[in-house]
């Protein structure tokens, strides 16, 4: 019968393809393990055997280089780290927490979050040993991100810095332009390249359900220039109102670059067209000389179509989003993760604490494509320009960090009517009338 | 990325626990649907007894599974939510109506539903007119079968596809570019600007809603088209020897005819819009004043954190809802007893 001699072939397909990945297996492991020095996680031994589960928004080529980045633990410790990102991250989430399926750890990019779990006793604050390590790694304005009351919730993880201007230095070598050192400055640069035929800016804040965040972005940088940080803190605090006079200062002056049809959106059209070009768009006309200026975080690096050289004498490159004031110091905008417990278990906290260490940092750094505030990582081991630019920003002392406002403000208001409202305003909304009415929505 | 059988082992393991269940589930299914009601009639006869008790009991448990599914998805959710609604946002400590005030007292919320009644206004009527008109005219014409299938195709098509491809007709390139929008092409056509069509309220409000009545108007015609074949032929031959024109025809032959078929339209349509979250999600996510009650409410429910203004919104939709239910269910017991 057929059916009878077709099943030995069966067999040896089978047997083949199980030989062939324990033999792919088998190269990997030899490369990682032979190689391997363990002493360095001595301080994390003991739980083998165990696995820690980790949910986060991280996925794909990205998801790939974290699992490689924390092999070397995993096979020095015996825990078994399963990570799962999702693109429903920060909806899911609660969903989980609340529906008591909480993961042990979850890499949460919004301090508001954050705060929410605590208030409600689902997060757990962090081990001893965690919070050493997280106040031997970072600097205190990264940690009062991760901190709720005092009492610290997760180490910072991943970081990016917010306050770039991307540009092609090639363009500007070409023209003779130069980066501006102050908020002045860079609108008289503006002026130049307006005269020279070309809309310096190009803006673009469409991103699905998340339209509007890029502008938040801009406004949040100009609160930090044109008031204070200290401003800045109380606004996203709700200690002073949203609607503050300072603040509508700040989107006013926002809006001698966003507003004005002279400057944007090189590449799109009018102002009106920057509520309908995607982000990850927006900054590529910079590659066809339809555009000079795009502001944007260290992250849009990858968004650059292929074969764009991204370095200081490279295609295209950034720079520092200048001071009003550059005698007063230097603000920069960033975000990032933290990594927040849902589980006291000692193979949880020995996870924590081992991804707020400088091992970690270093380690995921050499893999390439990422940012840390961690003092630990060093800057060598940071392969992309940009990156390294970034690191060495974030590692500054005289750097007056500050984390995304629209992160750290209720949901309802950060990832809502402060999205909305800008993608209003921007649409040809006056400022008083959007502030007021995001004022309004602030839940009480 | 290769198949690694070993890798992906535990996942056909689950497959395999998967299939076990389904086995045992339904195979315990037909055994229990085949040993009570015998178990039952056995009793019966052992007894003696007329079958009035037992057969209320036989009842009793075909009806247990459904009341056991409705009640877990149905009655406790949405006394659960109608409870949230009285809640804070962390469902903490009772708030009273203050979720319900804020839903009015809050400009962009009273546009959210201006906006849906602006739905449930437009699309029952334009997709029932839309359905009615085409079914009376593709009536007995030669290619009926393939018109009538041209317009209910869009039914086929989720509201998420129908949304993405509606997305290409409204899309807008820009200056110097070349369009690849339908209606800027059209409009360019005649000499006119290529626009935003979805960026100005209230157009980009109505041009959604063009979508939903491109979906529904399928629906409603090959109702409609059923009711009117069904139309008995002693009728109309009746009031054609009377000698009718084409319109008396309609009103006072036809539409009569035809009533309860089209309340049955209306009100599964109306249904469905009050809904609506689908299109407005993926069409402009609420941005340019277009949301609409289910998008801010589930917003509200699960990204914002919000749970007493997410669930105010449920219950205010559910409101809603319910008169057209009740219309509904009085219009079929008169239709029974008539």
């Amino acid at each position: 019968m057929g059916f009878s001699s077709r099943r030995p072939a069966l067999a040896i397909a089978a047997a083949v393809g199980l030989v062939l990945s324990a033999a792919a297996c088998g190269t990997d492991d030899s490369g990682g393990k032979s190689t391997a020095d363990c002493g360095a996680y001595e301080q994390y031994e003991g739980h083998d055997g165990t696995s820690v589960e980790i949910y986060s928004s991280i996925r794909e080529i990205e998801d790939e280089r974290l699992q490689q980045s924390w092999e070397e633990f995993e096979e020095c410790t015996g825990i078994d780290i399963e990570h799962e990102g999702s693109g429903e991250f920060e909806a899911q989430l609660p969903v989980r927490v609340d529906g008591g399926n909480a993961p042990d750890i979850a890499f949460i990019p919004q301090p508001g979050l954050i705060q929410r779990f605590a208030a409600s006793g689902k997060a757990k604050p962090v081990s001893a040993d965690t919070k050493t390590m997280a106040e031997a790694n970072y600097t205190a304005d990264w940690l009062r991100y991760g901190s709720v009351d005092g009492t610290l919730y997760g180490a910072p993880l991943g970081s990016n810095v917010k306050s770039f201007v991307w540009y092609s230095p090639t363009m500007f070598a070409e023209k003779g332009w130069q980066v501006p050192k102050s908020w002045d400055e860079l609108l008289k640069l503006s002026d130049t390249i307006a005269a020279d035929g070309t809309k310096p800016w190009c803006v673009g804040i469409e991103s699905g359900d998340a339209t509007g965040w890029p502008m938040t972005d801009w406004v949040e940088d100009m609160v930090l220039r044109v008031a204070s940080p200290e401003v800045y803190d109380q606004w996203v605090n709700h200690e002073i109102a949203f609607n503050d006079p300072r603040i509508a200062e700040s989107l006013d002056q926002a809006g001698r670059i966003l507003k004005n049809e002279k400057y944007v959106n090189g590449g799109f059209g009018g102002v009106k067209s920057i509520s309908t070009t995607s982000f990850q768009e927006a900054g590529v006309p910079i590659t066809q000389g339809k555009c000079a200026l795009h502001r944007q975080a260290s992250f849009y690096a990858n968004q650059w179509p292929e074969n764009t050289k991204v370095a200081e004498d490279g295609d295209v490159f950034a720079f520092y989003f200048p001071a009003v004031d550059p005698s007063k110091g230097e603000p920069v905008l960033g975000g990032g993760e933290f990594v927040v417990a849902f589980a006291d278990r000692p193979e949880v906290q020995a996870v924590q604490t081992y991804l707020a260490s400088g091992l970690h940092a270093n380690s995921r750094a050499k893999i390439g494509d990422w940012v840390s505030a961690n003092k630990e990582l060093d800057t060598a081991n940071v392969a992309n320009p940009i990156d390294r630019l970034s690191v060495e920003i974030l590692q500054n002392p005289q750097t007056v960090f500050r984390f995304d406002a629209s992160d750290v403000m209720p949901a309802s208001v950060g990832a809502g009517t402060f999205w909305r409202g800008m993608v209003d305003w921007v649409n040809g909304n006056d400022t008083k009338g959007v502030l007021d009415g995001i004022e309004s929505s602030w839940p009480k | 990325m290769n198949f690694d059988l070993a890798r992906e082992s535990d996942k056909l393991l689950m497959l395999l626990y998967g299939l076990i269940a389904f086995v045992v589930v339904v195979g315990g299914l037909i055994l229990l649907l085949e040993v009570v009601p015998s178990w039952l009639e056995k009793r019966r006869i052992a007894r003696r007894r007329p079958g009035k008790r037992t057969e209320g009991r036989l009842a009793l448990f075909f009806l247990l599974p459904a009341l056991l599914m409705v009640g877990i998805g149905l009655v406790v959710p949405a006394v659960r939510t109608t409870g949230l609604s009285f809640m804070d946002a962390g469902s903490d400590s009772w708030v009273g109506l203050a979720n319900y005030h804020w839903m009015f007292a809050q400009d962009d919320i009273r546009r959210v539903l201006l906006n849906t009644m602006t739905w449930v206004v437009l699309v029952p009527l334009s997709a029932t007119v839309i359905g009615l008109l085409y079914a009376v005219l593709v009536d007995r014409a030669r290619f009926e079968s393939i018109a009538k299938s041209l317009i209910f195709m869009p039914m086929a098509i989720s509201f998420v596809g129908a949304s993405i491809i509606w997305k290409f007709v409204y899309a807008f390139r820009g200056e110097g570019e070349e369009q690849i929008g339908l209606l800027n092409q059209i409009v360019m056509t005649f000499g006119g600007e290529p626009r935003q069509w979805l960026l100005d309220p209230p157009l980009n409000t109505l041009l959604l809603i063009v979508i939903m009545v491109w979906i529904q108007a399928g629906f409603a015609m090959v109702i409609l088209s059923a009711a009117i074949k069904a139309i008995p032929g002693d009728i109309v031959e009746a009031a054609r020897l009377d000698g009718v024109n084409a319109w008396q025809m309609f009103a006072r032959v036809t539409l009569p005819s035809i009533r309860p078929a089209l309340i049955v339209v209306v009100v599964t349509i109306s249904i469905a819009t009050l809904k609506v979250f689908d299109i407005v999600r993926t069409s402009t996510n609420g941005h340019y004043d277009t949301s609409v009650i289910a998008n801010e409410m589930y917003l509200h429910a699960f990204p914002y954190g919000e749970t007493g203004k997410g669930s105010a919104l449920a219950v205010f939709l559910f409101v809603l809802v319910i008169p057209i239910v009740i219309y509904q269910i009085r219009n079929l017991r008169q239709q029974r007893e008539g």
